[in-house]
């Protein structure tokens, strides 16, 4: 673009025209008010906007404007091959990269038919990376929900904590956040010499943390008064909104896609699904859905533990493996439709394939998002609350813009 | 936790237009049924006691191309506590794609149409609010329509970069 040329003539009018509200002023009551949450806003975690309807402090309504980070996934999953899209599915929710990829890449070996030939080593290294890159995902859920609240140490402590884990990523797969690492077929290196003990280390550090985080954040009144008996989500209503991921559990079901799908070497591993139990308020309040998250951290290090027990034991690495031997040149599944899902740390990432046996580009990608849809229940239990509760709400939801928006 | 054949035989018996069309290719096992059935289908696959699909997990919005002229809209089906799974699907002719919506069914349907409505401009009837969700409301065109050619200027900003 040369210099100086104006790219963009600002014109009055042009947001209403291209995100119209849905309530017209000229309808409302007199008492009523419409405030405008967003896009930019600290607390929306991202660009989402949110039109609230008030009457005076009270939120009547929450009408949630989304697609400010839309990127157009889907339209470019149509024109590029197999191998080529997990760069794209690593920025769908790219605080759990390692979590995507897994999945897609599930999905495209079932397609080909592959699934049950890849070696366990591999199986087992996804599973421990993963798992990883949860814990990682849950900490700034929990810390920036704490700082939402306004409980700012948690947050410094977790983003500490979390620099750990994505070192650790790094030093595996060579970027911090958007890895490209888990491969169809196989992984990009096997880990490095010694990621093992380094793993250890880190076990052996974070468990003493997680419990001072209780102490400070969980334990602590302010954040109790704040989350307790706020955002109460019934799990018959989590159900028909199709909520999955903590937030179910959260409303006490235990529901867990690892446990229930038992898809990669998950059923060979143990550990406990953590539910919420209304300890300190009603099941299925906001404090629920956190304290499910930290549960979850510690059944992730658990497995992590089972993981490295396997790696540096049954499944040890030896000269000659080769994480990259079954990845294949050309990858052109039959024709076929296949839906495959998988728990990340938000909830069930399900991907829909159509593939014509014709090409190496799929037919058609769906992604459905378990961000997306857990934020769809938003307008259901934002009702009769105060502003600040609703800014409690959105933080509980934990939604990740880029993957809502896609 | 009841099996494919057993779920189509409950299908089967609520159709009124035409007997469905399994497709065992696709994973989890499909069933193909009429655009007209589809709000009975559903009403029964949720509210039929052993079947009792309970969460509608994804909705797929899919454009065939305009030789083949026609749109499928798909439906990813889980009962959590019979843990049976099943996929639906619907075509539609390309010209005038409508359909039933089923929010009355699953409350999560809701954004999911809207989605598919933004994508493919799939109409779906008495759905409480069908706007679009992703794109601008004063965007041109479908954009994965296979057919969709992109608008050239958007606000005067060049849409080709």
């Amino acid at each position: 673009m040369a210099a100086g040329k104006v790219q963009y003539k600002y014109k009055a009018g042009n947001l209403v025209k291209s995100v119209p509200n849905k309530f017209n002023p000229d309808l409302l009551r007199s008492e009523e008010m419409i405030v405008n949450l967003g896009p930019q806003h600290p607390s929306t975690h991202g660009v989402l906007r949110l039109e609230v309807l008030m009457e005076g402090e009270i939120v009547k309504q929450v009408v949630p404007h989304i697609g400010y980070l839309h990127r157009c996934f889907e339209k470019h999953a149509e024109n590029l091959p197999y191998n080529q899209i997990i760069p794209f599915v690593d920025r769908l929710d790219y605080v759990a990269a390692m979590n995507n990829e897994h999945a897609y890449v599930m999905g495209v070996e079932r397609m080909l038919g592959v699934e049950e030939q890849i070696p366990k080593r591999v199986e087992y290294i996804r599973v421990l990376v993963a798992e990883l890159n949860r814990i990682a995902s849950h900490f700034i859920a929990i810390g920036t929900y704490g700082m939402d609240l306004g409980a700012f140490t948690p947050f410094f402590w977790l983003m500490r904590d979390r620099e750990h884990i994505l070192r650790l990523l790094e030093w595996g797969s060579g970027a911090r956040l958007l890895y490209n690492y888990i491969w169809i077929g196989g992984l990009f290196y096997d880990i490095p010499v010694g990621f093992e003990e380094r793993c250890q280390d880190f076990i052996k550090y974070i468990v003493p943390k997680l419990d001072e985080l209780r102490t400070v954040l969980m334990d602590n009144k302010i954040f109790i008064q704040r989350t307790a008996n706020v955002g109460v989500l019934p799990l018959d209503l989590a159900i028909n909104c199709g909520v999955t991921g903590p937030m179910l559990r959260g409303s006490g079901l235990r529901y867990d896609l690892r446990r229930v799908d038992g898809y990669s070497v998950y059923p060979e591993l143990e550990f406990d699904i953590p539910i919420g139990e209304g300890q300190v308020g009603t099941v299925g309040d906001c404090w629920d859905r956190t304290n499910v998250r930290l549960l979850e951290i510690y059944e992730s290090i658990r497995i992590i533990s089972q993981c490295l027990d396997k790696l540096t034991k049954e499944h040890k690495r030896t000269r000659d493996f080769d994480p990259q031997a079954l990845v294949p040149k050309k990858i052109r599944p039959k024709a076929q439709d296949l839906y495959v899902r998988s728990e990340i740390p938000k909830g069930e990432l399900g991907f829909f394939f159509r593939a014509d046996g014709k090409s190496d580009v799929p037919f058609r990608c769906k992604c459905r998002s378990c961000s997306f849809v857990n934020l769809s229940v938003l307008p259901e239990i934002a009702q009769g609350i105060l502003v600040g509760d609703l800014i409690a709400i959105i933080g509980s939801i934990d939604v990740v813009m880029g993957e809502v928006d896609r | 936790m009841r099996t494919f054949e057993e779920i189509y035989f409950e299908i089967e018996r609520v159709c009124a237009y035409g007997a469905p069309v399994k497709d065992e290719n696709a994973k989890p096992k499909a069933v193909k049924i009429d655009s007209r059935d589809l709000l009975k289908v559903m009403t029964e696959l949720l509210e039929n006691q052993t079947l009792y699909f309970d969460s509608l997990s994804c909705l797929t919005g899919l454009d065939n191309g305009p030789a083949a002229g026609t749109m499928e809209v798909i439906y990813n089906l889980y009962s959590i506590p019979f843990q049976h799974h099943l996929m639906v699907k619907v075509t539609l002719p390309r010209e005038s794609p409508v359909i039933e919506s089923l929010c009355s069914v699953w409350k999560s349907a809701e954004w999911h149409e809207r989605e598919a409505y933004d994508m493919y401009g799939i109409r779906f009837e008495n759905h409480p609010d069908l706007r679009r969700i992703l794109m601008p409301a004063d965007w041109e065109g479908h954009p994965l329509r296979k057919d969709y050619v992109q608008q050239e200027y958007y606000r005067d900003i060049k849409v080709q970069y």
